[in-house]
């Protein structure tokens, strides 16, 4: 059965369209990995395995009638903030622990659309709000990957945490993710494998529960950019629900995996050498350059004056938008209640002990930035900031055709690495803030091991709705990486 | 500098959180060294800026009004932690 793991979406697309393999086998091979591996990994909120056996085999049925679409019999993952018809979701958030929604997400829609078997609900940061995915009321996620000669649990970074090492250590074949300031990117980064956030509007956000409306994004994680082509491919689209959804054709991403990067300009942002940033990261953001030159790429350098206040404005913004989005959590029509003598008192109850450490702690500065006398000083203005951020992202745009950078200032950490001071915490994220900021798109891809063994990435950031040129740029880091790489932890390595 | 208890205190009842007595210095020291972060946005100068509202990407559309969606009382009702009937029910709110 070890077969079974060595697919990539991409390649198992092809063996179950051939009938080399059966949907039915494919999906039992995954739900036995997720069987053996997950109560160690913690992958998984919620576990799907009658749904997507009865799914598989509706497949094989469809296939044997040599008909089917994008997806048909692929195994994948559901970032457990997508709402799911009838199954349980929720958020990683004690106060939604029961919530079952009674309707299904637009991109999850658009998935089984085209045919794929879902195995189940993926662990996140509560409220998809951390970089470590050490903030779910389910508990931490474990990396598959190990550095050498230790058995410390590093952690897949988040939110997507449980989408990226459920797709690291060949649990499913690809999975969703969302990215609000780096959601998908950064923990694509820490386990070795790619993800997209697409242009903001790409996606549509219907049934997606809401951290921060103005930034959040879904996109797909998988082990190759080929794999996450043919995932957007699917979840792309046009939404009458979501009216920040824009109405443009999806085109073939899969098509534009091989066009390559000669004749385009790759702009390198002098602004992203971070101080104290390890100089093994310098050194393989150098080594991308040169395979992109190699490939026939005009290497440019740009600048992003405002890059470092990428950042501060997202805390802003991003916390303003969730004190006001989580509102809703309130204990009268959905989820957890703590009983109360008063109405005020249930909702105070009832938030104290439904939400997470970080998820209050952000909510309150949501709420501090927002109110009365503070306002203009804090929200109005880091709005303003937020557009001096996009026209340096416009200017660059005017240039080069994209952006190279790293995807974050350091590998996977341990779990008991953790810093104890947030904003230490937030700085995971410098180098993909700005990208969700000015609402382009972005994708990380694997481009090496450090020192200790674990996966560093590479991002590429492009024009809105250039996703394609970050693929094909991207299939060129790929390549000439050749990352083929496995986690210690994987369904294909026997225990 | 770290936020006072008061000032804790008053933001967590605008959130409606409640929040133990323990948790207010630690929540106001936490707090304060992310409210010390942001104030380099002072920095920026930004005369003449214009707030960024979203990205702008969309164009608001306009659509026939008409009822697209309902008659589900039943799934809107089934995720309620308490209700009488068809109701929603809460403390009492009016004496």
């Amino acid at each position: 059965m070890s077969g079974m793991h060595d697919f990539t979406l991409a390649s198992a697309r092809d063996a179950l369209k051939a009938r080399k393999i059966s949907a039915v086998e494919l999906t039992n091979a995954h739900l036995d990995a997720i069987e053996r591996l997950d109560g160690r990994l913690n992958s998984f909120i919620t576990r799907t395995p009658d749904q997507a056996r009865v799914a598989a085999k509706a497949a094989d049925d469809i296939l044997a009638k040599g008909e089917g679409g994008a997806l048909t019999g692929i195994p994948l993952g559901i970032k457990d903030l997508f709402c799911t018809n009838g199954v349980r979701t929720t958020a990683a958030s004690k106060i939604l622990g029961n919530f079952v929604p009674p309707y299904e997400s637009t991109v999850t829609s658009n998935l089984l659309r085209d045919g794929a078997v879902f195995l189940g609900k993926l662990n996140l940061d509560e409220f998809a709000m951390g970089s470590a995915n050490l903030n779910s009321a389910f508990g931490p996620v474990e990396n598959p990957w190990k550095r050498n000669g230790s058995d410390a649990k590093l952690v897949p970074g988040g939110s997507s945490g449980g989408s990226a090492a459920a797709v690291a250590a060949g649990l499913v074949l690809g999975a969703t993710g969302t990215d609000t300031g780096g959601s998908i990117r950064q923990p694509a980064a820490f386990t070795g494998i790619a993800g997209i956030k697409p242009t903001y509007g790409r996606c549509s956000r219907f049934g997606t529960i809401a951290f921060a409306s103005s930034l959040d994004q879904a996109g797909p994680m998988a082990r190759n950019l080929q794999d996450c082509a043919i995932l957007l491919e699917s979840m792309a689209g046009f939404d009458e629900r979501d009216s920040t959804s824009v109405n443009t054709p999806v085109p073939n991403y899969e098509a534009a995996l091989t066009r390559g990067v000669k004749g385009l300009r790759v702009g390198i942002p002098k602004e992203y050498h971070a101080p104290g940033m390890p100089a093994e990261i310098e050194a393989l953001w150098q080594q991308g350059i040169n395979w992109l030159k190699a490939a026939g790429a005009e290497v440019v350098e740009v600048s992003l004056p405002h890059t470092k206040y990428g950042l501060p404005t997202y805390y802003i913004a991003a916390l303003a938008e969730a004190s006001s989005n989580l509102a809703r959590y309130d204990g009268v029509r959905f989820g957890e209640r703590v009983k109360g003598d008063s109405l005020d008192a249930l909702y105070e109850a009832t938030r104290a002990a439904g939400f997470g450490e970080e998820v209050k702690r952000r909510i309150l500065i949501g709420t501090h930035v927002l109110s009365s006398g503070y306002y203009d000083a804090y929200y109005l203005r880091a709005q303003k900031v937020r557009t001096l951020i996009q026209r340096d992202f416009l200017n660059a745009f005017e240039k080069v055709d994209f952006l190279l950078t790293p995807t974050a200032p350091s590998s996977a950490f341990a779990q008991d690495e953790k810093p104890t001071d947030p904003v230490q915490m937030y700085l995971n994220d410098i180098f993909t803030v700005p990208a969700s900021m000015a609402g382009v798109p972005a994708l990380s891809v694997p481009a090496g091991l450090d020192a200790q063994g674990v996966p560093l990435g590479l991002q590429l950031i492009g024009k809105f709705f250039d996703e394609e040129t970050l693929i094909a740029a991207g299939h060129v880091i790929e390549q000439a990486a050749s990352f083929t790489h496995r986690p210690a932890i994987h369904a294909g390595v026997s225990a | 500098m770290s936020l006072d208890a008061k000032t804790v205190t008053r933001i967590a009842r605008l959130a409606r959180i409640g929040l133990e007595p323990g948790e207010v210095d630690s929540l106001g020291k936490d707090m304060g060294s992310i409210i010390d972060w942001v104030e380099q946005l002072n920095e920026v100068d930004v005369t003449d800026v214009p707030p960024m509202i979203g990205t702008g990407l969309a164009t608001p559309r306009l659509r026939e009004d008409r009822v697209t969606d309902g008659n589900r009382r039943d799934d809107v009702l089934s995720n309620a932690p308490d209700r009488e009937g068809p109701f929603y029910t809460v403390p009492k709110v009016v004496e």
